[in-house]
């Protein structure tokens, strides 16, 4: 059983995104000193007509969008197994590629062909995310391992399903998804995440994803002695993330117009893992909070967007964000918080001492 | 039966993290008998095995063996093998794949050379002498289960071992098997050996032993001559029960009479835990299933309730014939079951108290059913009310509460669901007096509202005081049932001992 330490209650409360927002508050405060028109926010004519906002701020929420709607569905994984999927990169290529296999079949794209690409495009990452589902609460083999599968053999795959070619596809359609809808001002990526965000909510409303995930997550064994089938729980939340990872996908191929399958996502589910532990949800498991991973994508973007902007070389940029990563990790870390924990009790109560020190 | 002691071991004391395992135990094993060590589960029999093989270092105690100057230094299995200490487990810890003389001799070849014609001629030897139906160049895959064992008996044997511990070594034999395994025994005994024995079969001690020693609760109740204790005598000494104290309890205010009519009903039922067992249950009665920890009382109700996988049997809910193979089916067929592991199988221990309440009523809705926040609130406060649990509010963390409080919140998970029929295992356990009073109390009630109740309780008296049955348990099998008149602690022990044989 998972220790029932004082440092875990706190996970699923709101002290939970405690740290995440101190992180945020941080790294605005150092831009705003830095260079305080770091995050204004300009207009300009954009190419599909009409006027878009552009600046830091928009490039951070806009560039994040993947990587959220990513971290959501591995919020999920986690919590339920206890574990994370590093396919989501390779099993996006997929889902990249069968989007823009579906949409170069017929000579015009209409909407209709783009509602069918995203539907195979979504229809065969929720098949992935069962084949990594079953190999996990089945065949309950460790999720990394289970993962490692089509992590390894995922971009083959995605190759393979555009006979090797990185074909572009050019439509007002898809210029809509990855970059503006005509007239709105904003990204159509940061719609795309609000929905997915406004979905997973519904869920949580009107379904108890949420409380039978943190059961198995905390206590399998409990979980199955209250009539909760934890292996259909698993194998679904592996689902969630199929389609997250479709989402995700889909927007990576709209961006540029282009599949290309070794790199559309690279590295991403390192990313999306990090952004799961630093909204201060436990990798062991349980309860979990979405708003935290969610909040964690956007302050690894925050702290790309910053280090372009500090003018770091692009190779150096990783090295950077790994000691900013560690020292967000170390401050969440049970030992830490407790640390801190003390440190106030100890502020408080030594309070009055000094005073009848002072008296005597 | 000579009387030179061969290992002695003194106030040894033993403490886990919130448990003391062991507290001052003695123990004397003399050359040439077999010393049973009994005890109910969880009496420290294999924590002091453990101690003596080096398993687990000891916090305190002296321990000697004979041909070892001073303190015998035991630090690891290898060290208690050195001075002559083997031990043989339940589970064969050999090697299947190889042959029966490369097992025996296995890891202790002088050095690299090997000469496989020679131990395979002293194997042979060995073998027939402990009259073992087992070649030296077989595979040990090919004997059967007691040979495997009587194989690694003769391994140790041949380390000159002075000290011989079994543990738990019949549990998988059948009785002819047992026969040679103890012919086995009492040949090594006359050569001189000192054996240790760890079983749960009062009978097989009777059969082969000369001493008993009893634990209970990591204390040494006492070392006895197997002639000096009759086996109802030693099930009172288990359970830390005086014979001549079972003082009845008065039968006011209990038992009121079940009204007849089956609830529930099983024939034939078995799981992957437990051996095939009838049992039933009437509108309103509280039954109880008493015998020794691990006589198969838990393992039973937990294939009432599908909790184990469920491999055979009939079974009727209101007369109706039912398929129950999941707790979920069992939940739906209006079941409830605590279990007995609060802490592993009963509390999901960083969810709040309300989640923990809901969480079975809401598993019976559907997954697509949520209840409202405020009906969950409502439940919440209701049942903290009603059952009087102690926290600090609803959103409390179930973990952060006291052992009795998050008892009665699992309690409330189950009585929130209005079962027609309520499996409570061990709910008393580790528990205040205060709190177990008050769960005996409410058992009562639920029978006068006409739920049928299983009250399962180490305390006799407790079941006693609550249920109108008692069905009997030993070795995995329900050897008796007990009601009315004949509810009482002496016939309870005497069921449990085997009392048809006294």
């Amino acid at each position: 059983m998972r220790k029932a330490g004082k440092a875990s209650w706190k996970t699923g409360g709101i002290g939970q995104l405690m740290i995440p927002l101190i992180a945020v508050g941080l790294l605005i405060l150092f831009n705003l000193i830095r260079d305080p028109s770091f995050f204004s926010i300009h207009t300009t004519p954009g190419n599909s007509g009409g006027i878009v906002l552009t600046g830091n701020l928009i490039s951070i929420i806009n560039g994040a969008s993947e990587l959220a709607v990513l971290a959501m569905g591995m919020t999920l994984v986690t919590a339920a197994c206890g574990g994370q999927d590093i396919s989501v990169g390779a099993a996006a290529a997929i889902a990249g590629s069968v989007f823009v296999r579906v949409l170069k079949t017929p000579d015009v794209i209409t909407g209709g062909t783009m509602i069918l690409a995203f539907a195979s495009c979504c229809v065969v990452a929720m098949l992935f995310g069962a084949f990594n589902g079953t190999l996990v609460a089945v065949f309950r083999i460790q999720p990394m391992i289970a993962t490692l599968i089509l992590y390894t053999c995922g971009r083959s795959i995605a190759y393979w399903i555009n006979g090797g070619a990185t074909p572009t596809v050019s439509s007002p359609i898809i210029n809509a998804i990855g970059s503006y809808i005509p007239g709105v001002p904003i990204p159509t990526p940061i719609f795309i995440v609000l929905a997915v965000g406004i979905l997973l909510a519904l869920v949580f409303r009107f379904t108890n994803l949420r409380l039978y995930t943190q059961s198995v997550g905390i206590n399998q064994g409990a979980a199955k002695l209250n009539g909760i089938n934890s292996t259909m729980i698993k194998l679904l939340s592996f689902i969630i993330l199929g389609l997250c990872v479709a989402t995700a996908g889909c927007i990576g191929v709209s961006r540029l117009s282009l599949i290309n399958h070794e790199t559309l996502l690279l590295d991403v589910e390192m990313d999306a893992i990090l952004a799961v532990a630093i909204g201060g949800n436990s990798l062991g498991g349980g309860k979990f909070r979405i708003s935290g991973s969610i909040l964690g994508a956007y302050i690894i973007q925050m702290l790309t967007i910053t280090l372009y902007a500090m003018k770091v070389p692009s190779t150096n940029v990783k090295a950077y964000k790994a000691i900013v990563i560690i020292l967000l990790v170390v401050m969440g870390s049970p030992v830490v918080k407790k640390k801190i924990a003390d440190f106030w009790k100890h502020l408080r109560g030594s309070h009055p001492a000094s005073v009848g020190k002072e008296a005597a | 039966m000579q009387e030179e002691t061969v290992l002695s071991m003194r106030g040894i004391c033993k403490e886990f993290p919130g448990v003391k395992a062991l507290q001052n135990v003695d123990f004397t094993l003399r050359r040439g008998e077999i010393h049973a060590l009994m005890g109910e589960n969880g009496a420290g029999k294999s924590t002091l095995i453990k101690v003596l093989t080096g398993v687990y270092t000891k916090d305190a105690g002296h321990i000697q063996m004979e041909g070892t100057e001073g303190e015998a230094n035991i630090r690891s299995p290898q060290d208690a093998q050195n001075i002559g200490i083997s031990t043989v487990y339940q589970e064969i810890t050999l090697c299947p794949n190889l042959t029966v003389a490369e097992n025996m001799f296995i890891g202790r070849e002088a050095g690299l050379l090997t000469h496989r014609k020679e131990y395979e001629k002293k194997a042979e030897q060995l073998l027939k002498n402990l009259n073992i139906p087992a070649r030296a160049r077989q595979e040990l895959s090919s004997c059967s289960l007691a040979v495997q064992q009587m194989v690694a008996i003769a391994r140790a044997v041949d380390m000159n071992c002075k000290v011989l511990i079994l543990d738990e070594p019949t549990s998988s034999l059948d009785e002819k098997e047992v026969q040679m395994l103890f012919s086995l025994m009492r040949d090594l005994r006359s050569r001189g050996v000192g054996i240790i024995f760890v079983t749960h079969f009062l009978e097989q001690v009777y059969e082969v032993c000369d001493r008993i020693t009893v634990l209970r609760n990591g204390e040494l109740v006492g070392e006895y001559i197997i002639q000096d204790l009759p086996q109802v005598q030693l099930v009172a000494k288990m359970m830390g029960k005086e014979l001549d104290e079972t003082i009845e309890i008065d039968a006011s205010g209990k038992k009121n009479t079940p009204t007849g009519e089956t609830v529930y009903e099983a024939e034939n039922l078995s799981s992957s835990e437990a051996k095939p067992f009838n049992f039933k249950i009437s509108r309103g009665e509280v039954n109880g299933f008493t015998g020794l920890l691990g006589s198969g009382r838990s393992e039973s109700v937990r294939a009432i309730f599908g909790a184990d996988r469920v491999t055979g049997g009939k079974v009727r809910m209101n007369g109706k014939q039912v398929r129950i193979s999941r707790p979920i089916d069992a939940m739906k067929n209006g079941i409830g079951y605590l279990p007995e592991d609060r802490k592993r199988d009963g509390i999901i221990a960083d969810l709040s108290v309300r989640d923990n309440i809901i969480l079975a009523l809401q598993v019976m809705k559907g997954f697509f059913h949520p209840m409202s926040r405020s009906e969950m609130e409502k439940f919440a406060d209701e049942y903290i009310h009603t059952l009087n649990i102690k926290t600090a509010s609803k959103d409390t963390p179930v973990g952060s509460l006291s052992g009795g409080n998050q008892q009665k919140v699992i309690l409330a998970r189950w009585l929130l669901t209005h079962p027609e029929y309520l499996i409570l295992d061990e709910p008393t356990r580790g528990i205040d007096i205060g709190t177990k009073l008050e769960i005996q109390r409410l058992v009562l009630k639920l029978a006068e509202e006409n739920v049928s109740v299983t009250f399962i309780s180490s305390e006799i008296e407790e079941m006693l005081r609550t249920c109108s049955r008692l069905i009997v348990m030993r070795d995995r099998k329900i050897v008796g049932e007990l009601t009315g008149d004949e509810l009482s602690q002496t016939n309870i022990m005497k069921t449990i001992a085997g009392g048809e044989k006294q």
